[in-house]
């Protein structure tokens, strides 16, 4: 039997239409994907985010571990309560996963990875721990919850009350708080303001009911996908893999090769690929009818690539999607379409933020 | 359980067919169908005037989460199309035996619907799946 999330019955309550997702029985949608999609752009959205894999980390050696297994740079790490997007890679500077990881202290962190890989995660982070003095403990027993949207805020205000939701009211982004049971972090995969929110499975459906209430609209994987692919945001297993290295994924940006003297695993795989090029991922739009989808071929100056994600963007009102190219493009490239060629525009892999169009 | 109206004729291929009389048919795409494709997001219709074959792939339904084909139930011309879905898609997914329709057929052989499956008979499709 797949797995279930301590919100499975508030779902099917909600209306939801379950789906499997490697191995879990998570909500498709509770109706239309695109009203879910369009509530998160402009009031609030939830996403029962249970299925995510939260592992905590501790010990003298957790620092020194984590600035090893990862290829983001915890040591730019100093306030509490910080997170940061990371990335574990192997010894070829392929992405095992990405990552979230929080900072308490130089000998606690949490990292948030996915759901899809779990075990392969485990394995990994267990095996490479076994260096250091640290102890890895993986959280099965906590639930997670997405509140994301411009008035999530406020939605989240009315449900705790002011006195605790003064302790993440004014919170800047990638920052985490423990606001009684409730972890509370300023951090998404929608491209909104919000809250990724870890609390006891046991206090969930409470939570998720609350929200509701105050009339946060139920997402599901659907609405999920289309807000992560409009703000430009890599899904594991999709746009990029254990073939794919950081660079290849647009996902440089959260590589640290400084400090020089840092030596983390496919440091040098990715030296050397940066030294020597590397393929890239662009974003791709197409303003006519139809939609660009994943795993269609793309053709651009240096040659063939492939569309990685691509959906409707139901903001913008016309197709999007990222795609892995060779490293000369231009500004247009051509998209294998139900055996024709389409012209679409080459942009930034990033097309809406708050609410607003970047293409 | 998605409705299946009996009065309805059906294709393998998740079209529906309703006897508007003068050997004109009109042409949809089930409950089932639109549920399975998810929110719809555009359709490309046929031209009216198009002579089609039974079985020829006459319209694109495109959702959100895939392109798929639609088939001409039965032989014929393309007598009209429904030029409201142009705006607003998601008719498709609110209203697929209404509003929802895609186009109209002057079947060049009316009996030919006969051969095509009951509420029931497409039940079973259904639940083959």
């Amino acid at each position: 039997m797949a797995n279930r999330t301590p919100l499975y019955d508030a779902h099917l309550k909600a209306g939801a239409k379950m789906v499997d997702f490697h191995g879990w029985d998570m909500p498709l949608n509770y109706g239309s994907q695109i009203e879910e999609h369009n509530a998160v752009r402009k009031d609030s959205g939830v996403f029962d985010v249970s299925h995510m894999t939260i592992v905590d980390v501790a010990g003298v050696d957790a620092k020194a571990f984590l600035r090893y297994m990862l290829a983001n740079d915890v040591a730019k790490l100093t306030v509490p309560g910080k997170a940061q997007y990371s990335s574990m890679l192997n010894e070829k500077g392929g992405v095992i996963d990405d990552l979230i990881v929080y900072y308490f202290s130089d000998e606690s962190y949490r990292l948030v990875v996915n759901s899809a890989t779990r075990e392969r995660d485990m394995a990994w982070i267990e095996s490479v721990a076994r260096r250091f003095q640290v102890t890895v403990t993986e959280q099965s027993e906590l639930a997670m919850i997405a509140l994301q949207g411009p008035k999530a805020a406020d939605k989240l205000k009315l449900v705790l009350g002011g006195e605790a939701f003064a302790k993440v009211e004014g919170m800047k982004p990638f920052m985490s708080v423990q606001v009684g049971e409730l972890f509370i972090a300023t951090t998404g995969y929608t491209g909104e303001a919000g809250y990724e929110i870890i609390l006891p499975a046991h206090a969930a459906e409470k939570l998720w009911n609350e929200l509701l209430n105050v009339g946060v609209q139920p997402c599901g994987l659907g609405a999920r996908d289309t807000l992560r692919l409009e703000a430009g945001m890599n899904l594991y297993g999709q746009d990029m893999d254990e073939n794919i290295t950081p660079l290849e994924a647009n996902m440089g940006w959260s590589v640290a090769l400084e400090p020089a003297d840092r030596d983390f695993i496919g440091r040098e795989a990715l030296e050397k690929q940066k030294a020597e090029g590397h393929a890239k991922l662009v974003g791709l739009v197409m303003r006519e009818k139809g939609v660009l989808r994943h795993g269609q071929k793309v053709v651009v100056d240096g040659g063939e690539g492939v569309i990685t994600s691509g959906t409707f963007s139901p903001t913008l009102g016309f197709s999007i999607a990222m795609a892995r190219v060779p490293n000369s493009v231009g500004s247009t490239a051509e998209v294998e379409m139900r055996k024709k060629f389409v012209t679409v525009s080459v942009v930034k892999p990033s097309f809406v933020r708050n609410g607003k169009a970047l293409v | 359980m998605s409705s299946i109206p009996k009065e309805l004729k059906y294709a393998a291929t998740h079209e529906w067919v309703r006897n508007d009389g003068d050997g004109v048919f009109t042409v949809g795409i089930s409950e089932h169908a639109q549920d399975l494709l998810g929110d719809m997001v555009f359709v490309e219709l046929p031209e009216v005037g198009d002579n089609v074959a039974a079985g020829d792939d006459v319209a694109v339904a495109e959702s959100v989460k895939a392109a798929s084909d639609i088939y001409a139930p039965i032989a014929g011309e393309i007598v009209a199309v429904n030029e409201e879905l142009e705006d607003s898609p998601e008719t498709v997914n609110s209203d697929p035996y209404g509003d929802g329709w895609l186009f109209k057929i002057k079947a060049d052989d009316p009996s030919e619907v006969e051969s095509l499956l009951d509420a029931e008979g497409y039940q079973a499709v259904i639940d083959e799946e």
